[in-house]
């Protein structure tokens, strides 16, 4: 047995099946919250707002939300996907299991990210349904969309697998995600802000993703795609990094 | 050497807590043996399983199952290994059957429905199978445990503590089981604090201690060489002494003063029982009965903890 596929498949399914069973509460909370973002901002703000770049202000908008839906919920699937057999001790089973670390982790960053992508889908579809929404570079933003729920797939499994309550678990998504998204110009250009904060902002990794997304989208974006590109992937490698490293030393999950 | 299917040599843990866990273990286990490990809580018996099968990193020693290295082999021996922890520890809301075929996906082999089936039948959990974990008592979880670590066809058994928790006789058909499964060709590691079901199915036992294997041996072998049996001479009529003719005897005599116990080595030429008898007699003490009694398990298991404890 080079690869263990059944193996893979097995921890991927599984992770599926958990999707599955909560799959209205999984697609309903995202649906929700994007929609009051658009009555509330698209329609209601967005009306006082002049176009940017051309883009009236209810579809300018549509990336960056996506953006905040992907960061979360991928690194919310993940980090619970592991967090969960961690806890409740059924982890033994795939660390007995002649299956590789980078099977396991390939498992269960690769359900995070199916999931992710389903409820990215299903929150573009929404979007449509409030604003016009036009897509320049389809396969550029399916490249994106992919990249990022499997970087931060990657990144859920790391919070996951260091966390050792549900405290820590939803300290980093609260705490560093929403804002950096929020602050990462989901809902404004970054022209409109002042000349220091825009310096600021360049340090926010987001800025970067949500800009990248917002090119395949209209071809508008305050940087070049490749500065985007180059950002994700640096993050991605980052992520694998780190994972392999606390892997390695079997960091809580083996003693 | 080569009917070895286990070997593991000088294998030491220390935790991060800085516990040393095992000390220096060597064992071999035989292929189609049933091996049980006694030992108090504590001893390190969870750890021994739990390293073998890939869970915990030895601190140094190694351990090959099968002529293949737990750690740069891992796929090969892990492939061979079904374990039953000694925690129920389960998903809570996934359901009994698909558990059961997750766990035999994980280790690499094709899903069969129809064997899963024969697995939950023979362990009287086929009615259950679309339970949801969460819903099975203590014993059924167990069960499902079992269930598990042979869905994947192992060719070696851990099983750690398989019977705490579950009813008596369903233990008793457990053990019939594990011996139908060491038929058909499947070595057997076993802990237990039922010393009596260490004698009922047993070959061999290892008793550990403090992280050490104080004693491991055929398990007749080790009731022959420990074994002392009691003789119980029950009196006509009660003797508030024992007469100094009989002294060298070292007996006990019982609280109602109506039976002296004998305690004398079976492994010995001459028990002494013929003089006993002879000198009793001679005392005119009128005997009403008499009993022998053979010392199990359990004793000779207390003992050796007892002493090693003691050094
Ligand atoms: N993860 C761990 N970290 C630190 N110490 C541990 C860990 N697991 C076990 N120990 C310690 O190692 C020693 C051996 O434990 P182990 O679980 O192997 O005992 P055992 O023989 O299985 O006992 P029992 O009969 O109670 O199951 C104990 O002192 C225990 O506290
Ligand atoms: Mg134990």
């Amino acid at each position: 047995m080079r690869i263990n596929y059944y193996g893979f498949r097995a921890i991927y399914l599984h992770e599926m099946d958990r999707f599955r069973r909560t799959l209205l509460q999984s697609l309903i909370s995202p649906v929700l919250s994007t929609s009051l973002y658009f009555i509330v901002f698209g329609s209601v703000i967005g009306n006082y707002v002049q176009n940017i770049d051309g883009i009236s202000y209810g579809s300018y908008i549509v990336p960056g939300l996506i953006m905040l839906t992907l960061l979360t919920q991928s690194i919310s699937n993940t980090s619970f996907g592991i967090f969960f057999p961690k806890f409740n001790g059924s982890l033994y089973e795939i660390l007995a299991a002649p299956i590789s670390t980078f099977e396991m982790v390939l498992a269960f960053v690769g359900a995070g990210a199916t999931k992710t992508l389903i409820i990215g889908a299903v929150i573009l579809a929404t979007s449509n349904f409030f604003v016009e929404v036009s897509i320049l570079h389809p396969l550029l933003m399916v490249f994106l969309l992919v990249l990022v729920a499997f970087t931060f797939a990657l990144f859920g499994f790391l919070i996951g697998l260091l966390s050792s309550n549900f405290e820590q678990m939803s300290i980093i998504p609260t705490l560093v995600i929403t804002p950096m998204v929020f602050l990462g110009g989901s809902l404004y250009s970054l022209d409109m802000l002042p000349p220091f904060w825009q310096m600021v902002t360049y340090f926010n990794p987001v800025v970067y993703l949500i800009n990248g997304l917002r090119f395949s989208f209209y071809g508008a974006s305050d940087f070049n795609i490749w500065i985007s590109i180059a950002s994700m992937i640096f993050f991605l490698v980052l992520c694998i990094s780190v994972v392999a490293y606390v892997l390695k030393k079997g960091y809580t999950i083996k003693s | 050497m080569s009917e070895d299917l286990i070997s593991i040599n000088n294998l030491s843990k220390t935790y991060k807590n800085g516990l040393k866990a095992l000390n220096n273990v060597s064992l071999n286990i035989k292929k189609g043996e049933i091996l049980a490990m006694l030992g108090p809580n504590g001893a390190g018996k969870t750890t021994l399983i739990s390293i073998i099968c890939g869970i915990v990193t030895p601190s140094s020693g190694k351990v090959n199952v099968d002529g293949f290295d737990i750690i740069n082999d891992y796929r090969q021996t892990r492939s061979k290994i079904g374990l039953v922890p000694q925690e129920l520890t389960l998903e809570n809301f996934e359901t009994v059957f698909n558990n059961v075929s997750f766990t035999r996906g994980l280790y690499g082999k094709a899903p069969d429905p129809k064997y899963i089936e024969s697995v939950l039948k023979k362990l009287s959990l086929w009615d259950k199978k679309d339970n949801i974990l969460r819903q099975l008592s203590g014993g059924m979880k167990r069960r499902v445990l079992i269930a598990k670590a042979l869905s994947h066809k192992p060719s070696i058994l851990f099983l750690d503590e398989p019977t705490a928790g579950v009813d008596v006789e369903l233990r008793k058909d457990m053990w019939k089981s594990v011996e139908a499964l060491r038929e058909s060709g499947v070595t057997i590691i076993l802990t237990t604090h039922y010393i009596e079901e260490a004698e009922a199915i047993a070959d061999r036992v290892a008793v550990i201690n403090n992280g050490e294997i104080i004693v491991v041996d055929q398990k007749k072998d080790l009731l022959n060489k420990m074994g002392r049996k009691k003789l119980r001479i029950d009196l006509h009529e009660k003797t508030d002494t024992i007469p100094e003719s009989l002294s060298k005897y070292d007996l006990e005599l019982s609280g109602n003063k109506l039976s002296l116990t004998y305690s004398y080595d079976t492994q010995k030429q001459r028990t002494g029982i013929t003089n006993l008898l002879q000198d009793i007699r001679d005392q005119g003490l009128k005997l009403k009965d008499l009993k022998t009694e053979e010392s199990t398990l359990e004793k000779i298991f207390v003992t050796l903890v007892k002493e090693n404890n003691e050094n």
